[in-house]
């Protein structure tokens, strides 16, 4: 009771003992391997530099403007090209990380990459597939019905928009092909 | 290789692409035998994460054999067997030698506010993951384990991340003795949250989620009260009246950007993206715990700001306590623990996927199909 200034009811640890296996071993904080917080302990790293080599720079790597130079070791994952790596690049370059702009500028990037990826891949010899990429084939393996209905899941209420966000910019760029074809072929020659 | 490859939001497919080389002197090249899709691997895959870039392979839990080796690389070789901690850290700045590997300031070009992981998008450094047969590790003297004879391969994969994770948050709780303990989401961290919480001596665990088999796994594995809050008008009613109108103890928020329970936070953030992710579970937490209590974060939210209640946890003299959890630290006690027969991790395992079905398992793990509840991928195996 709050409302007083006793004890709320607590459990006695022997009850919980007996049923937890081993209930209050870190009970101690000192046992606790974060604790404290921080300890300042440079040898026990495996460390064995005051400062890393520096990893080769292979192309003008983006960086936050925050960190005061390029750091030692770095990602070389998925270099910035096309639109979304212009977006990105002006996204590092110009924006800290406390502003919106630097964040909002990157999914943006983000979306773009996705639609200048897959026009590439059309020209490849491995063009996007969305229905084996979204691994919904599996769906029959994988009691559908059974997983979604009747179990009271809050995710129900906005299940309907996946298909949506996933198939929906498919139609739409299907669409315009289809009517900037329709429209080009519909044309008679001058 | 093979490697599983971002496609864009809910799209991805395995590629061929070439072994990544060594790129610097401390690191390693590891064929990872076991690698596992985290619940935080799906706002990657759902388009949340800022500077998410197609190409990209994904996956910071995951286990291996040493390859290669650069050339001053002193505690590994090849053959080894290691484990790998989702944190990419160097070992010298100025916040690995005070034991916050996860916050290195030598790893991520990319941001300051956040340290390196593997395959978590150029936000956190741009490295590829260990979805892959091979992968790239940097400092290979410093974040890598050789792993335990006696340990089961599918323990270590899940201590590179998800036990590491729950422990942590349950030790960010500062439980004391006879502390009611709340956990929001009982998905691996958070199943690992509420069984680590009984270790550090609560007297009462409750987890909270909406999946009903994630419920009973709570019981179950974690033996604790479990409760589905769509059960419930107000989750956080019931909550103070089961604890006598006090609150708890000490709330923990193993749900993170997601959250589902509000319409309308969750089309905000994980569908529009406004968001560095929903906040209800974590408004819930302060609004559940009591005055004075502590609430701790170890659910992953993006860089975005969020619309928490900041007022209420002012008023109510909350403690808050995150962080991403610095995995190596955690090691040697959770070693002990599972030596002592307290902690069994790979309990939690539901699927084990060859790497070629690996859409499937991202579709499944998002969907929440089949009652998964961790799916592991075996690079390799037959299809």
């Amino acid at each position: 009771m709050p409302y007083t200034a006793g004890e709320p009811r607590r459990t006695v640890p022997e009850e919980v003992r007996a049923r937890i296996p081993g209930w209050g071993a870190d009970l101690d904080p000192h046992n606790r391997p974060a604790f404290p917080r921080e300890r300042f302990d440079p040898d026990a790293t495996g460390a064995h530099w005051e400062f890393p080599d520096r990893q080769e720079e292979k192309w003008p790597r983006e960086r936050s403007i925050e960190h005061k130079f390029l750091t030692p070791v770095f990602g070389t994952a998925t270099p910035p090209r096309g639109l979304s790596g212009v977006i990105r690049r002006l996204a590092y370059r110009r924006y800290s990380e406390g502003r919106a702009a630097h964040w909002l500028l990157l999914l943006a990037g983000d979306r773009v990459d996705a639609v200048e990826s897959h026009l590439r891949s059309l020209g490849s010899m491995r063009p996007d597939d969305p229905i084996t990429e979204s691994g919904v084939l599996s769906e029959r393996r994988r009691r559908p019905i059974r997983s979604r209905f009747g179990r009271g899941r809050a995710d129900v209420s906005h299940m309907w928009l996946d298909p949506v966000i996933i198939v929906g910019p498919w139609l739409l760029a299907g669409w315009l092909v289809f009517s900037l074809v329709k429209r080009f072929a519909g044309r008679r020659p001058v | 290789m093979r490697a599983m490859v971002y496609r864009g939001p809910y799209k991805v497919r395995v590629e061929e692409k070439d072994i990544p080389p060594i790129e610097h002197p401390n690191d390693a090249i590891v064929k990872v035998t076991m690698a596992a899709i985290c619940g935080s691997d799906l706002h990657l895959y759902h388009g949340m994460m800022p500077d998410t870039r197609v190409g990209m392979t994904f996956g910071h839990e995951f286990i291996g054999v040493v390859e290669r080796v650069g050339s001053s690389v002193e505690h590994l070789k090849p053959g080894d067997r290691v484990m790998v901690p989702f944190n990419i850290f160097c070992g010298s700045c100025y916040f690995c030698v005070r034991g916050l590997y996860s916050n290195c300031h030598n790893v991520n070009a990319n941001a300051t506010a956040i340290g390196g992981i593997y395959g978590y998008s150029h936000t956190c450094g741009g490295y590829d993951g260990g979805q892959a047969e091979y992968v790239r590790v940097p400092f290979a003297d410093v974040g890598p384990s050789i792993i335990p004879d006696w340990m089961d391969d599918e323990d270590a994969l899940l201590l590179t991340d998800a036990l590491p994770t729950g422990y942590f948050g349950a030790q960010l709780g500062d439980i004391d003795e006879g502390d009611t303990v709340v956990v929001f989401g009982a998905g691996p961290v958070g199943l690992f949250a509420a069984k680590s919480s009984w270790l550090m001596g609560a007297g009462r665990v409750i987890v909270i989620d909406h999946l009903d088999y994630r419920l009973e796994k709570a019981r179950s594995f974690a033996h604790a009260e479990a409760f589905n809050f769509t059960e419930f008008e107000d989750i956080v009613v019931h909550l103070k009246k089961t604890t006598d109108y006090l609150g708890a103890d000490v709330v923990i928020d193993a749900v993170g950007a997601e959250a589902d329970g509000n319409f309308t936070q969750h089309v905000t953030s994980a569908k529009l993206k406004l968001q560095g992710g929903s906040p209800v579970a974590l408004n819930w937490a302060i609004d559940s715990v009591r005055k004075g209590g502590t609430v701790s974060v170890m659910g992953a939210y993006g860089p975005m700001f969020s619309a928490v209640k900041f007022g209420d946890a002012m008023n109510k003299g909350l403690t808050l306590r995150m962080n991403q959890c610095p995995v190596k630290r955690q090691w040697p006690r959770l070693f002990e623990h599972i030596q002592n027969g307290y902690l069994k991790p790979s309990d939690i395992v539901t699927h084990r996927l060859p790497l070629e079905h690996i859409a499937e398992g991202y579709h499944m793990f998002s969907a929440k199909l089949d009652d998964c509840i961790k799916p592991i991928i075996v690079p390799g195996a037959a299809t």
